[in-house]
């Protein structure tokens, strides 16, 4: 009976929790439960979800990446100078922050696979270097449009029109960055249920030796792993550019966490037990709720904090005790 | 000589899960005496030390000490009746930054009752005092890290004394050593008997058991077949109650037409496992290669397959040199591995059996990226009815079947590949009878179909009934080849045994 009861929460509890805080607060604010408001949240979460879903690839193939806040941050300021300092076209906007995110994710990648550095520490490492170098690159002035260096001169760009539709436009009512975020869940999904590369990459993560020893190149598997982490971090910071319209410093630090904090709870949505990418999009879309949910309330932003990281030991226990009873 | 204290086992029974390992075995050792037990692997000489030592319960019987019966419950209640065990992973038992003497001494420093300040010079005189008790003249100030395998195992001796052993188990102290090690070893046990503890020594190295035995006891199928002073007894005796009746198992050995030598290996060698290994392997052929645990069959397979990398040596498969970088080369180039560690290695115990049996054959089920589920459905069904893997449904977890299904699993992701060579490591091990048929037929039916097959197994009968030839390994070494039908379980196991210097 018992056991029963643990079971079921452990796989439709994230669920079911989502449903009464949905619950809750549309009771308690009737604005809450409307279509704006609901589209809010989705947009609000969509750069956490892409950065989320690099987490969630990085954790596949039993690795983490904690450098993923970092090159958030270096690829806002790099989208918003190419515009703002350089004046290029649109296409080397967005591809330069791809690239660099790419970048990052190989010197993780060589780091790790290579020099056999354990992912944590190589990674809190690079985490440090990308900081540094974001912030010795814009002196640690935010960007935005004609802004004025420090020796008096102004800066000769503004943000692109069309690049800021990618943040704030909207298709068919729907805005454009919940149709990428969209996309890309379903893409990864799909990427990881019936794709080759994706099976491979669940493998080398349910059991590196076993993998390699079936014919599986794994060090090529954890070197993509890691690029891919990167470039769907550099994914949301273009976003986050073409969503507040600047470069803003230090964006991506509160990144990590939320995103990590969403991939762990995806753990527990339909008894995954371990990282995939529904899950990851069902903890932020519970990330969303609450922050949207709480500030209706009128909860001070930073005690949403210890709101979201009681959820998140709450999702934890529940994987976690069910995890080892099933090995018991 | 100090003598007077008694260690008897008498009516030892265990069973696992139903089966039963221990028939109710008696077994004694006295104060200064070595005894000598002895068996074929499986045979429940780890059961009963480890029931000994506290590791495992006992089911019924009992153990005494000085005629006083002694419940053995823990480690701790084994330790603190006097009796130790020395395993062959010395390294996990010493601390590898501390000195010898820190080492020697570590159960007085960890003890709470020990002083609270150290005195470093009587610390460093007393463990050179025990050490020269039984003869060792190891500077106590090195650190343990930088001692020789021989060296620790001395230290891990001499730390029994500061413990006030009385009875020790030596599990394959040999095994690791070289001759000239090994006979410092014995000098050692030789000053162990003259402080009057009792030794248990478990080897699989024949000639030194007799030579430094007072009494030998050989087990089989979780009985004591023989038990005899030492100098009343002959190496053939021994290898006769080793081995027992042969089991009559039934190997459907097909008669197939041997072709054109498939894979060709010259001076393979890493490492101290294996050290240079030549072999042929041609079509339709079954190589059987046998040896005692620890001989290097284990690091040969992984260095054919890709696994590890090679220190010296090339393989040659089908003409071409095959470049040994990764597993996945190997496969392309057409030899595969079924290796030992099946939960680890062979499979992914925690993904389905359908996923675990496509993993190596992705590629062909896949078009533009994407796997043809239908395809992959279809393939683990028809791996499923051909190799009568026991599942409620593919999509079961691996881990959940019985290790026989579960072999099948690592055998059946090979199945579909155009490997040339099979390699089988311990292909039967904790695999019960039936499916062990159904294995044996497998391998029939592969070599039936042309394709070559490396057999590595310390299991002799399985080799005598399977091979077309056997190779016996040793040392890493390859010491004697026989061809189907001229060998007897005995001769394979001196030969095993022995070592090279018995053929010198």
């Amino acid at each position: 009976m018992n056991n029963k009861v643990l079971q079921f929460s452990f796989r439709y509890g994230a669920l079911i929790f989502i449903g009464l805080v949905l619950l809750f607060f549309s009771l308690y604010n009737e604005y809450f439960f409307t279509y704006g408001n609901l589209m809010d949240i989705l947009r609000s979460i969509s750069i956490l979800t892409f950065v989320a879903i690099g987490v969630t690839i990085s954790l596949t193939v039993d690795g983490f990446d904690l450098s993923v806040g970092s090159t958030v941050s270096l690829t806002t300021v790099a989208t918003a100078t190419m515009m703002i300092w350089y004046e290029m076209p649109l296409v080397v906007v967005i591809v330069v922050p791809l690239v660099v995110g790419a970048a990052i994710g190989l010197l993780n990648a060589f780091l790790i696979v290579k020099v056999r550095i354990p992912d944590l520490l190589a990674t809190l490492a690079v985490m440090y270097i990308v900081s540094g170098i974001h912030k010795t690159y814009t002196k640690g002035y935010s960007i935005y449009n004609n802004m004025q260096f420090q020796d008096g001169t102004k800066a000769p760009g503004v943000m692109n029109p069309d690049f800021l539709w990618i943040g704030q436009g909207k298709l068919l009512g729907v805005p454009f960055p919940v149709l990428l975020m969209v996309i890309a869940v379903i893409g990864a999904h799909v990427f990881f249920k019936y794709t080759r590369v994706g099976r491979q990459t669940t493998m080398t993560g349910g059991n590196e030796e076993a993998a390699r020893l079936s014919g599986v190149r794994v060090k090529r598997i954890r070197t993509w792993a890691y690029v891919a982490s990167g470039v769907f971090a550099a994914i949301g910071g273009i976003l986050y550019t073409a969503r507040v319209g600047s470069g803003q410093i230090d964006a991506g630090a509160p990144m990590l966490m939320d995103a990590v904090a969403a991939v762990f709870v995806g753990y527990s949505v339909f008894g995954a037990g371990r990282p995939n990418v529904i899950g990851t999009f069902v903890g932020a879309v519970l990330t969303g709720i609450l922050i949207n949910g709480l500030t209706m309330l009128h909860v001070q932003y930073y005690t949403t904090d210890i709101i979201k990281g009681a959820v998140l030991v709450l999702a934890l226990a529940v994987t976690f005790i069910h995890l080892s009873r099933r090995k018991a | 000589m100090k003598t007077g204290n008694k260690l008897e086992m008498t009516g030892i029974a265990k069973s696992f899960a139903g089966v039963r390992a221990l028939h109710g075995v008696d077994f004694a050792v006295a104060g200064g005496q070595v005894h000598a037990l002895l068996g074929a692997n499986g045979a429940g000489k780890s059961t009963l030390m480890k029931i000994l030592s506290g590791a495992y319960e006992t089911d019924e019987g009992e153990i005494r000490i000085n005629g006083e019966a002694v419940p053995m419950r823990s480690p701790a209640d084994a330790k603190r009746a006097g009796i130790q065990c020395v395993y062959q992973e010395v390294d996990t038992s010493l601390v590898a930054q501390l000195s010898v003497a820190e080492n020697i001494m570590l159960d007085r420093l960890a003890s709470p009752k020990g002083k609270a300040w150290l005195r470093w010079g009587s610390l460093y005189q007393e463990a050179e005092a025990v050490l020269a008790r039984i003869g060792s003249r190891i500077p106590v100030r090195k650190r343990a890290g930088d001692l020789t395998l021989a060296e620790k195992q001395i230290v891990l001796l001499a730390r029994l004394l500061v413990e006030d052993a009385k009875f020790v188990i030596l599990d394959e102290p040999t095994a690791p050593l070289s001759l000239e090690e090994a006979e410092r070893l014995f000098e050692i046990m030789e000053g162990l008997k003259k402080e009057g503890i009792g030794i248990i020594f478990i080897s699989h190295r024949l000639p030194e058991v007799a030579r430094v035995s007072d009494r030998i006891t050989v087990m089989r199928d979780g009985r004591i077949v023989l038990s005899e002073p030492a100098e009343q007894v002959q190496a053939g005796g021994i290898v006769r109650a080793m081995l027992g009746r042969s089991f009559e198992e039934e190997y459907p050995k097909a008669e197939v037409p041997i072709g054109d030598t498939l894979l060709e290996v010259k001076g393979l060698a890493a490492g101290h496992r294996v050290r240079g290994v030549d072999l042929a392997v041609r079509a339709g052929e079954v190589v059987a290669v046998v040896g005692l645990v620890g001989a290097g069959k284990t690091e040969l397979s992984r260095l054919l397959f890709g696994a590890d990398a090679a220190e010296r040596g090339e393989i040659v498969l089908n003409g071409k040199r095959a470049k040994a970088g990764a597993p996945a080369d190997a496969i392309r180039a057409g030899i595969v591995l079924v290796p030992e560690e099946r939960r680890k290695e062979g499979i992914l115990v925690g993904s389905s059996v359908l996923h675990n049996l496509s993993l190596p054959i992705l590629r062909s089920l896949s078009r533009f990226g994407f796997i043809s589920g239908h395809g992959e459905r279809r393939h683990a069904e028809d791996m499923i009815g051909r190799l009568g893997i026991k599942t409620p449904s593919p999509g079961q977890l691996t881990g959940f079947l019985s290790g026989g299904n579960q072999q099948k699993v690592a055998i059946g992701k090979w199945m579909r590949t155009d490997a040339d060579v099979f390699l089988f490591d311990e292909p039967t091990k904790g695999v019960d009878v039936g499916a062990k048929r159904d294995i044996f037929r497998i391998i029939g039916e592969l070599a039936g179909q042309g394709k070559g097959i490396v057999y590595l197994t310390c299991e002799f009968a399985e080799a005598l009934g399977l091979a077309d030839r056997i190779l016996v390994m040793c040392d890493g070494r390859f010491v004697k080849q026989f061809a189907r039908g001229e060998a007897t379980q005995e001769d394979l196991l001196l030969y095993a045994s022995a070592g090279r210097e018995e053929l010198a």
